[in-house]
């Protein structure tokens, strides 16, 4: 399998097949990381950097735990703390990590289009790890990965993504993602954070979560991100958890196989009902983690393949 | 000095709305005699045209030339090499400096620089407000006396409506042209896109086109308040074209301008997050260009612009919202201007009444026009010769121009500012 992609910056520019090879590529991995050894060697002699000017703890963790298990020597930068406090541009920042020969960076970054400019400046595969309320491809991979492990398949599914739509590169990136494998998707939330402009890309856009939750097959969650807020979206979030959060009688209106999903971190009380997101009958929240580092460790691989071959 | 007799020449009378093949002859400065066929035959020295095309020189209202303050990106020097260069004969420069031009001390500052280096006209234009800041009002009548020829904070809104009504007030008893940012500062404050589909995609903070519509209307009311002289600076969106045309139908004072970047690009330009499309404010839909460009056709909007920003490498390499703002147009206001003409929206008497005609009416100025007594300001262009811009080729000191790489058809042959040879193609 060639994967015709120098970087992952975005769902943006995959074709079907190449989200496919991803996946099934996935696949493998995520049976021998069910076994005892959980070692390869497909990147043994690369270097992956991990540079997020973002906190992280599950992605990055994820990441690293996925480079690891392919024999890469892995090395965290938490770029909040370090140069770029000094006054260094990213672009100065990138050359000087790419002097020392990275294979593989993986990155997050505040501010939208900063992983695109990062990766025309280096010579090694660039992995988007988030960046602004632009992208975030593997987190669209491996809910896929989730979503068709747990349906069968990845097409001809009504999905609903709830909430925080505004503020999400996921929700962008399973957009774009379940868009083209074909599936009916429904956004649901409060006007201010479900802007009509997302109705241009095909979905169907519902402010009663009651309505759009009926006969879904998939609910995905996503998190109130307070911290990309400057000025009241929602009233309070009482309010919100009343009209928005995910509890049993909301998902009621659902198909009665429907899955529950959330790209974490959680805030129960917020969006989701505690109880809910623990019921293993429902939530695959824990399993979307699992699927995480396997696609974390497909998307590297594939992506190492070419640089071997440039070498 | 100086009798030239231009022959062979396709006249662009902006006044007129015409163009024919004829003559035009320059004494002293002046156009003394222009007419249709072959000259009369003169003692002056003749200028054989070959068929090109003479026009006004375009006055060019809102170029920012960065002295005082950041002199690596523009200085009087080279902004007057550029606008020589790109047939702009005079440049109205703007106060957003740093400091900014807000005393009579700054502006002769400025005013003796531009004399010194620039073989083009230069008119400063000087704050509205101290600082740009919207608190207090500047000494607007020490700054005409000084040679400011309208007032304005540029980009900056001045947000509190009670300093805005008095400075307008004032302005008005003192003969002065205002020209503002029409924009509702707090609902666009942040933006690096406008609202629509494509700021989705690319998770740009984006602002509604709304907001250019609820500051021009804001600033609508407070011109019936005060009756004051209104200029926007730039009209870009299909919205805000009826409050304008409302504004003009009941004989206010206002008029508007837009830049050419608006005219000639849209948000999708754009793409990957080239910040060298960054401009303020953003660039708009197709459906929005579209509008600009009928409203240019029929009067609605009388001037386009370059709004010249030069930018530094460093200042655009970076993050797109985080990246500066502004594209330098000087050299390419008139090939950009020229699409519209190939594109058989615009004739050329349209776009010099735009770029040459109304500014130079808004401002008083006796310029921009083909007639007997004007000053010899002129510019001769082949409107047909196809080019690749390389934007290294630009005489600005910086060369963050969106057209890099492009086609572009048409080039300025020579340039005359009061009858002298200030650029001719080599």
């Amino acid at each position: 399998m060639r994967f015709a992609h120098r970087h992952l910056l975005g769902i943006e520019h995959l074709s079907q097949s190449d989200i496919t090879a991803i996946l099934d590529l996935a696949e493998k991995y995520v049976d021998m990381n069910r076994q005892s050894t959980k070692h390869s060697d497909v990147l043994s002699g690369l270097t992956q950097i991990n540079m997020f000017f973002e906190n992280s703890t599950r992605t990055q963790a994820s990441f690293e735990i996925a480079g690891k298990r392919l024999g890469a020597d892995v090395m965290n930068m938490a770029m909040q703390a370090s140069s770029i406090k000094k006054g260094e541009t990213l672009i100065d920042t990138a050359m000087t990590l790419n002097a020392m020969h990275p294979d593989l960076l993986v990155v997050r970054h505040p501010h939208s289009g900063a992983v695109d400019l990062l990766a025309q400046k280096v010579n090694c595969a660039v992995l988007n790890a988030g960046d602004g309320k632009h992208e975030h491809p593997t987190q669209a991979l491996l809910d896929a990965l989730t979503i068709r492990r747990a349906k069968g398949r990845l097409h001809r599914l009504n999905i609903a993504i709830c909430g925080d739509v505004a503020h999400s590169r996921v929700a962008r990136s399973n957009l774009i993602l379940l868009g083209k494998m074909e599936n009916r998707i429904r956004l649901i939330g409060p006007p201010t954070l479900v802007p009509g402009q997302f109705a241009e890309f095909g979905a169907e856009i519902y402010d009663d979560m009651n309505e759009g939750l009926k006969d879904v097959d998939v609910v995905m969650m996503l998190r109130l991100q307070k911290e990309r807020m400057d000025g009241g979206f929602i009233p309070s979030e009482r309010e919100y958890y009343h009209r928005y959060g995910l509890d049993g009688a909301k998902l009621a209106q659902a198909k009665p196989d429907a899955i529950v999903m959330h790209p974490g971190p959680m805030n129960r009380g917020v969006e989701i009902d505690g109880t809910l997101a623990d019921d293993i009958n429902r939530s695959v929240i824990q399993e979307q983690v699992e699927m995480g580092v396997a696609v974390r460790m497909a998307a590297m691989d594939l992506l190492a393949r070419n640089l071997s071959e440039a070498a | 000095m100086s009798n030239i007799t231009f022959t062979n020449a396709r006249l662009i009378d902006p006044e007129q709305g015409t163009e024919s093949i004829g003559w035009l002859q320059v004494s002293d400065g002046r156009i003394v005699d222009l007419g249709a066929g072959d000259a009369p035959a003169s003692g002056a020295e003749a200028i054989d045209c070959g068929g090109q095309c003479l026009a006004p020189g375009i006055v060019d209202i809102g170029v920012k030339v960065c002295e005082p303050g950041e002199r690596h990106k523009e200085s009087y020097k080279s902004a007057g090499l550029a606008a020589a260069a790109g047939g702009v004969t005079t440049i109205v420069t703007r106060p957003d400096t740093t400091p900014a031009i807000d005393t009579p001390e700054s502006l002769e500052f400025v005013t003796r620089r531009a004399q010194a280096d620039t073989p083009v006209n230069v008119l400063p234009m000087a704050a509205l407000t101290k600082g740009r800041e919207g608190r207090e009002m500047t000494e607007i009548g020490f700054l005409q006396d000084a040679g400011a020829v309208a007032f304005t904070d540029c980009d900056h809104v001045v947000a509190n409506t009670k300093v805005f009504s008095r400075a307008l007030t004032y302005a008005r008893a003192c003969g002065a042209l205002v020209i503002a940012h029409p924009q509702e500062p707090i609902l666009s404050n942040g933006a690096a896109a406008t609202s629509g589909k494509f700021a989705v995609l690319r998770g740009l903070p984006a602002v509604s086109p709304m907001a250019e519509r609820m500051g021009l209307d804001r600033d609508i009311a407070l011109l019936e308040m005060t009756g004051a002289a209104y200029h926007a600076d730039q009209i870009t969106t299909a919205r805000a074209l009826p409050a304008l045309e409302r504004a003009k139908r009941n004989g206010l004072d206002i008029t508007a301008g837009t830049s050419i970047h608006h005219l000639t690009l849209n948000e999708l330009d754009v793409a990957d997050y080239r910040t060298f499309f960054k401009v303020k404010p953003p660039l708009r839909s197709e459906d929005d260009r579209q509008a600009g460009i009928e409203a240019v056709r029929t009067g609605l909007i009388d001037t386009i612009s370059s709004m010249h920003t030069p930018q530094d490498e460093e200042s655009k390499r970076l993050p797109f919202e985080e990246a500066a703002s502004g594209a330098v147009a000087l050299e390419t206001l008139l090939p950009a201007a020229l699409r519209l003409y190939h594109a058989g929206q615009l004739d050329l008497p349209t776009l010099f009444r735009a770029m040459s005609l109304n500014p130079a009416n808004r401002l008083g100025l006796n310029s921009g026009r083909l007639s007997e007594g004007a000053p010899a300001d002129l510019v001769l262009f082949d409107p047909d010769v196809p080019f690749v811009l390389d934007r290294f080729s630009l005489k600005s000191k910086s060369q963050n121009t969106p057209f890099d790489g492009q086609r572009m058809q048409g080039k300025v042959t020579a340039t005359f500012v009061a009858g002298q040879e200030v650029y001719r193609r080599p």
